[in-house]
């Protein structure tokens, strides 16, 4: 599988040093890349004629909490021409923040704000970089690992804003 | 001003408290408003099976102004709590709030940093009524309580908890 994988070989061809790990689980390929050729490997991905994956079926972020890099964002991606489809990950430090693909695929404006509302995973050159589920004036990213459940004021009253 | 200032002085109070919640409790208006999964219990209790209008209910008002009952049927969520208080607010007295479900009675299985636990912190509450969901029996069960709780009430009682509500 990961042979035939027209994608995979030429992402190797093209992006030797930036290719870090290949995983293949039930017919789905995972490509970990490094961050910092994000962008260029997803414009490759989208652009080149006999892959074509103009679909990001979805983005999102994952804490892997006490390891480094702590952060991981997963990119889905299909090729509709080929039927497809691709899994991409890079990997972000608590500290850094890695660049958007808004401007490849315009669904990954809202799937980018998600990752940074619940996980704050920052997105660099993002056009709107704010929190898209949550409500304004909210502190803290729920869905980290370190993050309580019941949020930090559980105890205390609820007064809504007027 | 108004009927209220006279009504402490006149010995027909009993008579009139009792006409006045007669026609108030028969003709208890909903707000349309739902919340999460326990809103289509609501709209089944509505609908023909059940049917709430036996009771007086079946006129769900779309604007608050036109309502007099309150059905949190849902999960009350932080973000959406400040738009239900402001609807609350929108109703004109005398009002009633019924809290349906487990999630509007307590915050149910969500003991989460996003979730209100229970409509109480921001609702004066009349009735709860507890399930996940609860049936439209259990609904229509309410409101029979909340008629049943309206039919003791007193207009002075409400001029006090308006007056009480209007110091604040």
């Amino acid at each position: 599988m990961v042979d035939s994988n027209l994608a995979l070989k030429k992402l190797k061809e093209k992006f030797p040093g930036s290719v870090l790990d290949v995983k293949t689980f039930r017919g789905e390929v995972t490509v970990t890349v490094s961050k910092k050729a994000i962008v260029e490997i997803c414009q490759f991905l989208h652009s080149d004629p006999e892959l074509q994956f103009h679909l990001l079926t979805d983005l999102c972020g994952v804490d892997h909490f006490q390891k480094s890099p702590r952060f991981e964002v997963v990119y889905h991606l299909c090729s509709v021409k080929n039927n497809q489809r691709l899994r991409v990950k890079a990997g972000v430090g608590e500290t850094e923040s890695i660049l958007t693909v808004s401007s490849l695929w315009k669904v990954a404006n809202w799937y980018e704000r998600e990752a940074y509302d619940l996980l704050g995973i920052n997105f660099e050159n993002h056009p709107d970089l704010r929190r898209i589920l949550l409500w304004d004036g909210y502190e803290g990213y729920p869905l980290r690992k370190d993050y309580p459940v019941e949020g930090p004021d559980f105890d205390k009253p609820f007064i809504p804003e007027a | 001003m108004g009927i209220e200032e006279y009504v402490g002085k006149t010995p027909l109070m009993p008579a009139l408290d009792w006409v006045v919640n007669w026609g108030r409790k028969y003709s208890i208006w909903p707000v349309t408003f739902g919340l999460a999964c326990c809103a289509l219990e609501m709209m089944a209790a509505a609908a023909a099976t059940w049917d709430i209008s036996r009771f007086g209910s079946e006129v769900f008002r779309p604007s608050p102004r036109q309502a007099d009952l309150m059905i949190v049927a849902g999960t009350l969520t932080k973000k959406m709590a400040p738009m239900v208080k402001r609807i609350y607010d929108q109703m004109p007295e005398p009002k009633w709030v019924i809290a349906y479900g487990a999630c509007a009675c307590s915050g149910g299985v969500f003991k989460t940093y996003s979730v209100v636990q229970g409509v109480d912190q921001i609702l004066p509450v009349d009735i709860y009524v507890p399930g996940c969901p609860p049936r439209p029996e259990g609904l229509l069960a309410a409101l029979v309580e909340l008629q049943k709780k309206i039919g003791k009430e007193s207009l002075l009682d409400r001029k006090d908890v308006r007056s009480t509500l209007e110091l604040k």
